[in-house]
C-alpha cells in the first residue's frame, strides 16, 4: 500500500451474555467517549465516522439513525457497513486514504441478547427455497463442518482443542465472558447443537461494543507515539447458494489472504506473520480458515493444532485474545478482531501478550459459511 | 471536514432498470442483473473489468439480510471484492460516495455501486416505522407522509408558501418525467389536478409525494487512467459531502431550511470553489421526497433566500428552460425505488455531464450536483463536473 493508515485508538465495552442496564446507543456512546478520551482527543478531532452495526439485530431500520448522539456524527459525516466489523475496518481505511479525510472514528455494536440468532440467521437465506428449510447459522455451519471433517478426516477431538485453547486464552483478557478452563473431553460431552457442532464449540449470545481511532499517517504520527499501521487489506464474496461451493474450502479466503499478503509485501505468512486473530463463530473455522490463509496446506487444520503451533506460547499464537469463542459479538467480532491484533502490536495486550510481534493478520467473515471474507494484515510502528 | 480526493475519480457509466410499481416478472436478483447488464453496456465493459461491487438496500423493507451475499450472481461480486453500505434513504448517494472512496484510496481502479429496492414485495410504512424508538416514538410515527405533512404546514406558515406553488413542482416533475425512459410515473398534470387529488395528511396529497417503485440503479466509478481509456466524455466527481443529524425527530426542524444539507451543500460548494450556485451549477438533481421539499431545499442549498423558494419556483428557473434546471429526469416524485432513489439522482447529474440525457438532456452543461436525503433528515451532496 503506498499510503498507510494508522490505528491510534482502541476501546472495548465488556462482553457479556445481557447488559440489562445499556441500550445499544448507551454502549455506543461508552466506546465513543472512552476512545477519544483515553486517546487525549475529542470529537472534534474527528473528520468522520463510520458506525457498523445490523438493522435486523437492532430491530431497527437504518439503525445508524438511533446511535448518532452517541458516536458524536451530528452535522458530521457518518457512514454505515452493515456487514461483519472487519469490512467496516476495511471501509474507514479506505475513506481516509482517498485522502478526503485525515481521520475516522469507528464504532461497532450488537445486542445479540435482544435478539432471536434463529430468526435473524434464517432471514440471510433464500426465502423461496431455503427458509423453509429451517436454515440458520448454526445449522449451514453444522453442515459445514461436516463436509470439512469428512473430507480431510479432521477429528471433532481436534475441533475440541481448539475451544479449550480459545477459552483458555480468554482467562488472560478482562473483556470476553465465557472464558473457562476446560478440557477436550467437557468440550466433547457438552450439548450436541447441531451435529458436528456442541455447546462448547459455538461462540456464546453476547453484547457490546468496540470503537476505534484511525487516521492518515501525520495524524497518526502526532497522535499516537507507536500507532499500528495497517500495511494490506482485502476481501472478496464467494457463491450464495451453499451447494454452488464445495464448503470444505475457502475461495474468498484465499483469494483475500493473497490479496492482502501481496499489499503487504508477505511472502511466506506463516514464518513472516507473528499471531493471527481470526474469526471463530466456531470451532471448525479456526482450523479451515488457517488453510484459507496458507498458514497450513488444505485439511492440515487438524495437525496444526495437535501440534501445539497456535498456543499462546506456539509458533504462530491463534486468539490469543480468546477469540469470538470467548465472547464477541457478532458484527462486532470482526472490529474486534483487528483491535486485539493491533492492541498486541501496541504491546498493550495485557496478560495475553505475544512479546515480540510486528507483524499480525486479523480475519472476519459474513454471509452463509464464511461467504464473504475480508483480511486485514497490521505492522508495528516504525 | 472534507477535502477532494487525493487521486481523480470519474463516473463512466449508468445503468436503471425501467422504475414501475411492481415488477412481478424479475425476482429481486434478477432485476438487480438488469441494472448490471445496462450499466456494463453503456462502458462497454465486461464484469471482468470490474474490481469491486457495492451494494445497498433497505433490509427491512423486503425482510433479506445480508443483500450483499444473497445477490452476488446478480450482481457480478463473484469472488470480487464487494460490501454493503446502509443509511436510510441516503443509501444510494452513501453507495455513490462509497464507489468514490473506493476508487480514490487507490485500491481498486473500476468499482460497480448498486442502489435497489423491490417496494412491492415488502411494506414500507411498516419499515419506516421500525426506526422510531420502540418506547418515545414508534407508537406515534406514521411513515414518512406524517412528518412531511407536519413539517410543511410549518414551512407554509413561516414563509407564505402557497399549496399552489408547491403543486407546480408536481407539474414541473412529472412533465420532465416524460422525457425520462426509465421513470415511474410520467404525467401531464395541471396545477388544479395537484390540488385535487386525494389529501393523505394536510397539507400533502397524493400527487404531492413521491411513489413506491421497484428498481435498481447501477453505476460505474473508475480511475483517471481508466476513464480516459474507456470513456469519451466521463463526469468527474469534484466534491462528496456527508450530513448526519439527532436521532429524534421532535429535535428537529425537519423539512423547513434542512440544515444538513445547508451544511453539506456549503461544504461541497467551497470544495468545487462554487460562489453562486444558481449561476455556477448547470443542473440539479434534488433529492424531493414531496413537493414542500423540494422548495424548501432551493433555499438549504442556497439557490436562493428561503423565504423567496415560492418566487423562484413562480418565475421558471428551475424548469428545464430555466436558469438552473431541478430535476430533469422527474426526480424522486416520479421514482422512488429508495434505496436506488439517492443513487440515481447522481445517476441523473452524471448523464447530463456525459450528455447522454437523450429528450431529457440539458444543454451545455458543465458542472452538476446531486442530493441525497433520508435517516434523521439526513443529507448527502455531490459535484460532478465536465472537467477533472
Amino acid at each position: 500500500m503506498a499510503d498507510r493508515v494508522g490505528i491510534v485508538g482502541i476501546y472495548q465495552t465488556k462482553y457479556e451474555p445481557r447488559k440489562i442496564f445499556d441500550s445499544y446507543p448507551e454502549l455506543v456512546f461508552e466506546a465513543s467517549s472512552k476512545v477519544l478520551e483515553e486517546a487525549g482527543l475529542t470529537i472534534e478531532d474527528m473528520d468522520q465516522v463510520v458506525t457498523n452495526s445490523q438493522d435486523f439485530w437492532d430491530g431497527r431500520t437504518i439503525s445508524n439513525r438511533t446511535v448518532s448522539e452517541a458516536c458524536g456524527s451530528v452535522l458530521r459525516a457518518e457512514s454505515k457497513v452493515a456487514m461483519d466489523g472487519s469490512f467496516a475496518v476495511f471501509y474507514a481505511a479506505m475513506r481516509i486514504l482517498s485522502g478526503c479525510y485525515d481521520s475516522c472514528l469507528l464504532v461497532s455494536h450488537c445486542k445479540m441478547s435482544e435478539g432471536s440468532p434463529h430468526l435473524i440467521n434464517n432471514a440471510m437465506f433464500d426465502p423461496l427455497y431455503q427458509r423453509i428449510l429451517g436454515f440458520d447459522e448454526l445449522s449451514t455451519c453444522a453442515l459445514q463442518a461436516k463436509r470439512y471433517l469428512y473430507k480431510y478426516n479432521v477429528t471433532e477431538e481436534q475441533c475440541a482443542k481448539v475451544s479449550v485453547k480459545n477459552l483458555k486464552n480468554g482467562r488472560l483478557n478482562p473483556y470476553p465472558h465465557r472464558a473457562m478452563k476446560v478440557t477436550v473431553d467437557q468440550v466433547m460431552r457438552s450439548t450436541k447443537l447441531a451435529d458436528p457442532i456442541k455447546e462448547l464449540d459455538a461462540y456464546p449470545g453476547t453484547d457490546g461494543a468496540c470503537a476505534m481511532v484511525l487516521a492518515n499517517e501525520d495524524k497518526a504520527r502526532k497522535w499516537a507515539p507507536n500507532p499500528v499501521w495497517i500495511s494490506g487489506m482485502a476481501s472478496r464474496l464467494d457463491s450464495f447458494y451453499l451447494g454452488d461451493r464445495d464448503l470444505a474450502e475457502v475461495a474468498s479466503l484465499e483469494l483475500a489472504a493473497r490479496k492482502a499478503y501481496q499489499m503487504a509485501g508477505i511472502i511466506n505468512p506463516r514464518k513472516e506473520i507473528d499471531l493471527v486473530e481470526l474469526s471463530d463463530f466456531y470451532s471448525y473455522q479456526e482450523l479451515l480458515w488457517l488453510e484459507g490463509m496458507g498458514f497450513c496446506r488444505r485439511g492440515e487444520g487438524g495437525k496444526i493444532v495437535d501440534k501445539g503451533i497456535t498456543e499462546l506460547d506456539g509458533e504462530l499464537p491463534v486468539n490469543a485474545s480468546g477469540g469470538i469463542l470467548s465472547g464477541n459479538p457478532v458484527t462486532v467480532a470482526g472490529v474486534v478482531r483487528v483491535a486485539e491484533a493491533a492492541l498486541q502490536l501496541m504491546g498493550k495486550a495485557g496478560e495475553h501478550q505475544v512479546e515480540g510481534a510486528k507483524k499480525a493478520l486479523a480475519q472476519g467473515h459474513c454471509g452463509p459459511c464464511g461467504q464473504g471474507q475480508c483480511v486485514i494484515i497490521l505492522e508495528r510502528g516504525v | 471536514m472534507a477535502r477532494r480526493s487525493k487521486r481523480n475519480v470519474a463516473i463512466v457509466a449508468t445503468g436503471q432498470t425501467d422504475h414501475r410499481s411492481k415488477r412481478p416478472d424479475v425476482n429481486i436478483v434478477e432485476m438487480i442483473n438488469e441494472a448490471v447488464r445496462r450499466c456494463l453496456a453503456d462502458a462497454n465493459m465486461t464484469m471482468e473489468e470490474v474490481d469491486a461491487v457495492v451494494i445497498g438496500n433497505m433490509e427491512h423493507f423486503e425482510g433479506i439480510f445480508f443483500t450483499e451475499m444473497w445477490s452476488v450472481d446478480g450482481a457480478g461480486s463473484f469472488l470480487k471484492h464487494g460490501m454493503k453500505i446502509t443509511t436510510g434513504g441516503t443509501t444510494g448517494s452513501s453507495l455513490a460516495q462509497a464507489g468514490y472512496y473506493h476508487v480514490a484510496s487507490g485500491l481498486f481502479d473500476t468499482v460497480m455501486t448498486i442502489g435497489w429496492e423491490k417496494q412491492s414485495e415488502g411494506e414500507t410504512t411498516a419499515g419506516l416505522i421500525f426506526q422510531a424508538d420502540p418506547l418515545w416514538e414508534r407508537a406515534t410515527m406514521s411513515g414518512a407522509i406524517g412528518s412531511f405533512a407536519a413539517s410543511a404546514t410549518t414551512y407554509m406558515d413561516k414563509y407564505g408558501i402557497s399549496e399552489e406553488q408547491a403543486a407546480r413542482v408536481a407539474v414541473k416533475n412529472r412533465k420532465n418525467a416524460m422525457n425520462n425512459p426509465h421513470a415511474h410515473l410520467k404525467m401531464d398534470l395541471t396545477v388544479e389536478q395537484v390540488l385535487k387529488s386525494k389529501m393523505l395528511a394536510y397539507p400533502i396529497k397524493m400527487l404531492d409525494m413521491c411513489p413506491t417503485s421497484d428498481g435498481a440503479c447501477a453505476m460505474i466509478f473508475a480511475s483517471e487512467a481508466k476513464a480516459k481509456k474507456t470513456c469519451q466524455n466521463p463526469a468527474w466527481v469534484i466534491a462528496g459531502v456527508t450530513r448526519h443529524d439527532q436521532p429524534f425527530s421532535t429535535d428537529l426542524e425537519m423539512l423547513m431550511n434542512l440544515r444538513t444539507l445547508r451544511s453539506a451543500t456549503e461544504e461541497a460548494y467551497k470544495i468545487a470553489g462554487i460562489k453562486e450556485p444558481l449561476r455556477d451549477l448547470d443542473v440539479v438533481e434534488l433529492y424531493e421526497p414531496c413537493t414542500f421539499a423540494e422548495l424548501s431545499w432551493y433555499g438549504a442549498a442556497n439557490f436562493c433566500d428561503p423565504a423567496e423558494a415560492g418566487k423562484l419556483m413562480d418565475s421558471g428557473a428551475t424548469q428545464m428552460d430555466g436558469e438552473l434546471p431541478v430535476n430533469p429526469s422527474g426526480g424522486v416524485l416520479s421514482t422512488n425505488c429508495i434505496g436506488a432513489t439517492a443513487m440515481i439522482r447522481v445517476a441523473e447529474a452524471a448523464i447530463q455531464v456525459m450528455g447522454k440525457g437523450g429528450k431529457r438532456q440539458v444543454p451545455n452543461v458543465k458542472q452538476a450536483m446531486a442530493t441525497g436525503f433520508g435517516g434523521s433528515w439526513w443529507s448527502d451532496v455531490m459535484i460532478l463536473s465536465k472537467t477533472p
